[in-house]
């Protein structure tokens, strides 16, 4: 048992491809940290000093944990949990290098 | 408003259904919608609004056609290559319908431009593909008060969501700031499957067609996410945060951030 952990296609070549992954964990920072075990590299790109970063969001079924409690948001079995980050589209090419000048 | 024999001939599907009607099918030759980008969100949104009859269609964009864009920016074709997007979109959607006039504004969106440019729009629809765009965007429509429906596509996935400012919550409710760009997908992860284009972009002629018709329920407070993969549509709750930076009780941002000023702040 535990919870189901949907990946966002620009986090999923940490997660060896996989769209959904499976989970245990009592609350989202631990959530973090158990799949930071599993698929080290994926706690930096989600969190920073322990807070989920502002571009990215998680949902607990269709909650958003910023309204809920945060990092402290507590799982029970069953939960399917929703990695949501912020997507701009095709141009991105030129916006990395346009943002690099 | 007396329509032609022609127009209610082409809008006969319209006029049968009751939620739209002659009135419905008047207030779309009345609306005036206005796109951020004829790529390939924008195509398909400018292509159903013309098709709809919506009277006036204003594209902002100042790129040019490339043989790239063809996969899936489907207002343009192999002749218009080089031709400015705007102009290629009004030639195709004219051309689909004479009832529509699309305003061409072939300029760069900036905190100086936009304001100008939307203030006339009942509808703004986002299709832009970059971030400084996107939450300039948003923030002016919500300093205008404009109703915005907003959409991103990546890869195999599309997001949706529709912005009634004043009464619900903004894009940056949902996502406060825009990623640092050491956190934005490299080149080579930026593909896009041509029809998830088309999925999404008609999603948002959807709405921005509800919208002015006013029936159903928007996609207000709420976040739809559709994968191409898996063929999943879910929707996420979307609560208007009191913190928001541009839209809370206390907004820290009371002038529009524009591109380069966005990239130093980033620093
Ligand atoms: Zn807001």
């Amino acid at each position: 048992m535990g919870v189901k952990v949907r990946i966002p296609t620009p986090l999923q070549k940490l997660t060896n491809g996989k769209a959904e992954v499976e989970c245990s964990a009592k609350n989202i920072a631990e959530l973090v940290d158990a799949l930071e075990k599993d698929y080290p590299g994926i706690k930096e790109r989600l969190s920073e000093g322990g807070k989920v970063r502002r571009f990215i969001n998680i949902y607990v079924n269709d909650e958003d944990i910023r309204f809920v409690n945060k990092e402290e948001t507590v799982l029970k079995d069953g939960d399917n949990i929703s990695i949501v980050p912020a997507i701009a589209g095709g141009r991105l090419k030129n916006e990395v290098e346009r943002l690099g000048t | 408003m007396e329509f032609t024999e022609d127009q209610i001939l082409r809008y006969s599907r319209h006029i049968l259904l009751p939620e739209v009607g002659g009135e419905g099918q008047e207030r779309l030759l009345n609306a005036k919608v206005v796109l951020v980008g004829a790529g390939g969100l924008g195509s398909p949104v400018g292509y159903y609004l013309a098709a709809a009859g919506v009277g006036t269609i204003g594209v902002i964009d100042n790129d040019r056609v490339e043989i790239s864009n063809l996969q899936r920016q489907i207002a343009h074709n192999s002749s218009r290559i080089g031709v400015l997007k705007a102009d290629s979109a009004k030639e195709t959607y004219e051309t689909l319908n004479h009832d529509v006039n699309v305003v061409t504004h072939k300029e760069r969106l900036t905190s100086a431009n936009i304001k100008n440019i939307i203030k006339d729009y009942d509808i703004v629809v986002d299709g832009s593909d970059n971030f400084p765009t996107r939450y300039l965007v948003n923030d002016a429509c919500v300093m205008l008060k404009k109703t915005l429906i907003s959409a991103a596509v990546f890869r195999f996935e599309g997001q949706l969501m529709s912005i009634y400012p004043g009464d619900g919550p903004c894009y940056r409710c949902l996502f406060e700031i825009p990623p640092p760009p050491g956190m934005v997908p490299s080149c080579q992860e930026a593909g896009i499957l041509g029809a998830v284009t088309g999925v999404i972009g008609t999603l948002q002629a959807t709405e921005v067609i509800k919208a002015i018709l006013g029936i159903g329920e928007p996609l207000k407070g709420k976040l739809l996410l559709w994968n191409a993969l898996d063929m999943s549509f879910r929707t996420v709750k979307v609560p208007k945060n009191r913190e928001c930076p541009v839209c809370g009780e206390h907004p820290t941002i009371k002038e529009l951030i524009d591109y380069e000023h966005f990239c130093s702040m980033s620093h």
